[in-house]
């Protein structure tokens, strides 16, 4: 008896060794802002997802560059760089007074290691956005040159993503738990399945954050989270799940909404790799056969944008092509009569979230109106999802947000799930890689339009970004098209 | 008494190890792949591969069950598949809060069961009586996270009294904790307090027709002393054994109201290691589920035998 008692006691210590989440922070420094997606552990070299990123990118670790607001590269570690003649290599001059959070000074010898480590031992495939980097030269404390095998502008865009962001040499030993960084944020402590603490890190070269203390705290429900806005529980829901909950915080004085962007297009999918999906007529049929304006109110309430293509209107190539295979139900019936395929049984295997699942009734409902038959099939996501639709292509259509920045690129690689395969669009795609700028919009803008115009997929729209917070907090993002919730924005309200 | 106790035992040994195989085996033929899910949309073949050798999942059943198995012996849950850290430290962790929240659904459970049951059987044949035993009727028909949503309306959206959710540790704030723990509990306790209610009524009623009370309350003795005196031991054997039911249910209705107020129990680790398809993390969570409920019976059928001498002398 006396032993089931001890162990009894050391349970309940366990639960009280769990930190506490309850209330939002009476202290006016600290702010607590409400997530869906809960990081598994620290260490985005190895543990893909956008959760780990999404808290510590900019916050705790920070870059040479980073993506503002608006799609703009900004200096970030790097207070600025040239680019040869030939785009071959880039010479960064480095900011002199940072240092990372274990103490140890920022130099050229850390852009070197960080970007070395993601050639060797990265574990996530984005690690591949450093293979066209072929050497990385220390010049200076202060001077460091990367040299490319071939010219590429999605390098130095990718280094706004969590590749480059900058390590230290004696802060890699535990990533998972004890990360080290630049950033003016530093993590102090974690409970799992609740909560992050970030503390603002007292060596940060640049200017004080807002808020001395950010307690990140992670709900799986989207009521919950909701709730504990609406509750007083926390200050800010960094995304609104569910748009239909929108007016419950707009009809309350205490709270500000904002509505901006995503990079997520939510993208109708087609198979291309096997009949009658091969069929350009029969995609630019289905395409046609969707009313997306109907689809975006009633599946998302209206909130969301519309995109003809790929190309999120934060992008420097984007075009408005929403009237590319607009909706047009006669016509696509002739489409599909002269492809031969008035008899078009398709399954739409989706994975079972929110957005995929209300998009994938009205589908159903719209293309049943051309003639189309649709079994929707919904598949636990991520699990079931990526191994049956995303690996082993089994679907006609899928329904799924493509959240990467400048996924456009993927429409080049014929292994990818949708096996959309166009020689143009890959020649375009590399031309826009390598090109200067102003050749890069060009040819990033061809290859929007032959997608469109090929309907390549069906883009339903562009998430939304949607954001509630209390009145006193300020500087609130309107986009979210980066991979970091960043904090050194947030401003207290009136200052 | 000692035989059967250790009957008991032996039955409890041998519950346990099948219901270890069956969670591997279920476990086992569930879609999904781990690996393809830790590393993302964008992971090789090449990396796949890799990652299921340092998961082992690429190595035969048997073998992954039997050094499963063995580490479980020795406290060892194995390391998640998400995390890369070990299973068993953060199962205690958790099981630690759930049994904070089970345990007070359970006080509430009796606070409500014991004095409305007792109530409702001694004026079981009048209005008052009929009255609780409705509300427990009614009680019984509502689903635990429906309560549980309604009090997050009323008491912490409308109102704003207390806290929609989280968790704090009694040591950090005694009050926050109280607060926070106060609706996950009500929810969890006032459909089994309805549950239980109907049956501490039942065995009341059924203890007041013995002649013994008869004779107790023919010394003089009013109806509420009487049963406190020489009726409670004998109402409470069908009872105790209805409570243990009820915390194998409390113990399943904790995972879907800590998902309810996002409180960092056993529960919420479950439903995150099933969606991850954290697969030796969802082991270890079910088989000490499987073994918390078993062993419950195992003290039940134990305390039957302390309660009731009757049962002693069977065997």
């Amino acid at each position: 008896m006396k032993r089931i008692s001890l162990f009894l006691a050391a349970l309940l210590v366990a639960g009280c060794s769990a930190g506490s989440t309850a209330s939002a922070p009476r202290d006016p420094n600290a702010i607590t802002i409400g997530f869906s997606a809960e990081p598994a552990n620290f260490d985005f070299t190895r543990t893909d997802g956008t959760a780990i990123p999404q808290a510590l990118l900019y916050n705790v670790y920070e870059g040479l560059v980073k993506l503002d607001e608006n799609g703009q590269v900004k200096p970030l570690l790097a207070e600025s760089w040239r680019v040869s003649p030939d785009r071959l290599s880039y010479e960064f001059s480095l900011r002199a007074n940072a240092s990372f959070s274990n103490g140890s000074p920022f130099t050229a010898d850390n852009v070197k290691f960080s970007i070395e480590r993601v050639k060797t031992t990265w574990g996530i495939s984005q690690k591949s956005k450093m293979d066209v980097v072929s050497r990385v030269e220390v010049l200076a404390p202060t001077k460091v040159r990367v040299t490319l095998s071939r010219p590429s502008n999605n390098w130095l865009f990718d280094m706004t993503t969590r590749v480059g962001a900058m390590f230290s040499p004696d802060g890699v030993a535990d990533l998972p738990n004890n990360p080290v960084g630049t950033g003016p944020y530093d993590v102090a402590a974690r409970n799992r399945g609740s909560s992050i603490t970030l503390k603002a890190n007292p060596r940060y070269w640049g200017p004080k954050p807002a808020y001395e203390t950010v307690y990140l705290r992670y709900f799986k429900d989207s009521t919950a989270l909701n709730n504990a806005l609406l509750s007083n529980g926390i200050d800010v829901v960094s995304a609104v799940a569910a748009p239909d909950s929108m007016p419950q915080f707009e009809n309350d004085t205490r709270f500000n909404v904002t509505q901006g962007i995503t990079n997520g297009e939510v993208v109708l999918s087609f198979n291309g790799r096997k009949a009658p999906l091969n069929d350009v007529r029969v995609r630019r049929a289905l395409t046609q056969g969707i009313d997306r304006r109907v689809l975006l109110d009633t599946a998302w309430a209206g909130r969301g944008e519309l995109i003809g293509s790929m190309v999120p209107r934060t992008d420097p190539w984007y075009t408005d092509l929403t009237g590319v295979n607009a909706y047009n139900p006669e016509n696509a019936k002739k489409l599909l009569a002269e492809a031969g395929q008035q008899n078009l049984n398709l399954r739409l295997r989706i994975p079972n979230l929110p957005y995929a699942v209300t998009s994938a009734q009205v589908v159903k409902s719209e293309l049943n109106k051309i003639g189309v038959g649709v079994s929707i099939e919904p598949l636990d996501f991520p699990a079931v999802w990526l191994k049956s639709v995303f690996t082993e292509h089994d679907f006609d259509m899928s329904i799924i947000q493509h959240v990467e920045p400048r996924d456009i690129t993927t429409f080049g690689n014929t292994k990818y799930y949708w096996g959309y395969d166009s020689p143009k669009v890959r020649r375009l795609l590399a031309e826009g890689d390598r090109g200067s700028p102003e050749q890069q919009v060009t040819a990033m803008r061809e290859v929007a339009a032959t997608l469109a115009d090929d309907a390549a997929a069906c883009w339903l729209f562009l998430f939304p970004n949607l954001i509630a917070a209390k009145k006193k907090v300020g500087g609130l993002p309107l986009n979210q098209i980066s991979e970091a919730f960043d904090l050194t924005i947030l401003r207290r309200a009136g200052s | 008494m000692t035989v059967q106790i250790l009957r008991r035992a032996l039955i409890f040994v041998v519950s346990a190890l099948v219901a270890s195989v069956a969670v591997f085996g279920l476990l086992a033929v569930l879609p999904g792949d781990p690996a393809q899910v830790a590393l993302g949309v964008s992971a090789t073949p090449e990396l796949l591969a890799k990652t299921r050798q340092e998961f082992g999942i690429d190595r035969p059943l048997a073998t992954q069950y039997f050094e499963w198995i063995g580490g479980v012996f020795s406290g060892d849950f194995g390391n998640s598949y998400v995390t890369r850290e070990p299973i068993g430290p953060q199962l205690v962790d958790r099981l630690g809060v759930t049994m904070w929240l089970v345990g007070a659904g359970m006080l509430v459970a009796l606070l409500i069961a014991l004095p409305a049951g007792v109530f409702a059987a001694v004026r079981h044949r009048r209005a008052s009586g009929s009255v609780i035993s409705g509300l427990s009727q009614l009680g019984v028909a509502v689903p635990g996270f429906v309560a549980a949503i309604i009090l997050v309306q009323v008491f912490a959206v409308q109102l704003r009294w207390l806290p929609a959710g989280g968790w704090t540790p009694p040591i950090v704030d005694p009050l926050d904790f109280l607060s926070g723990l106060l609706l996950p509990a009500l929810s969890l306790g006032l459909v089994q307090g309805a549950v239980l209610t109907r049956y501490v009524r039942s065995s009341v009623i059924d203890v007041l027709r013995e002649d013994y009370l008869r004779t107790a309350r023919a010394k003089g003795l009013t109806p509420y002393r009487a049963l406190l005196r020489h009726g409670l031991r004998n109402a409470s054997v069908p009872v105790v054994t209805v409570l243990g039911l009820q915390l194998a249910t409390l113990l399943i209705g904790a995972v879907v109201i800590e998902r309810v107020f996002v409180i960092p129990g056993l529960g919420s680790m479950l439903l995150d290691a099933v969606s991850n398809r954290d697969l030796l993390t969802v082991q270890g969570i079910v088989l000490v589920l499987v073994l918390a409920v078993l062993l419950v019976n195992f003290v039940v059928d134990v305390l039957y035998t302390v309660l009731n001498p009757r049962l002693r002398q069977a065997s």
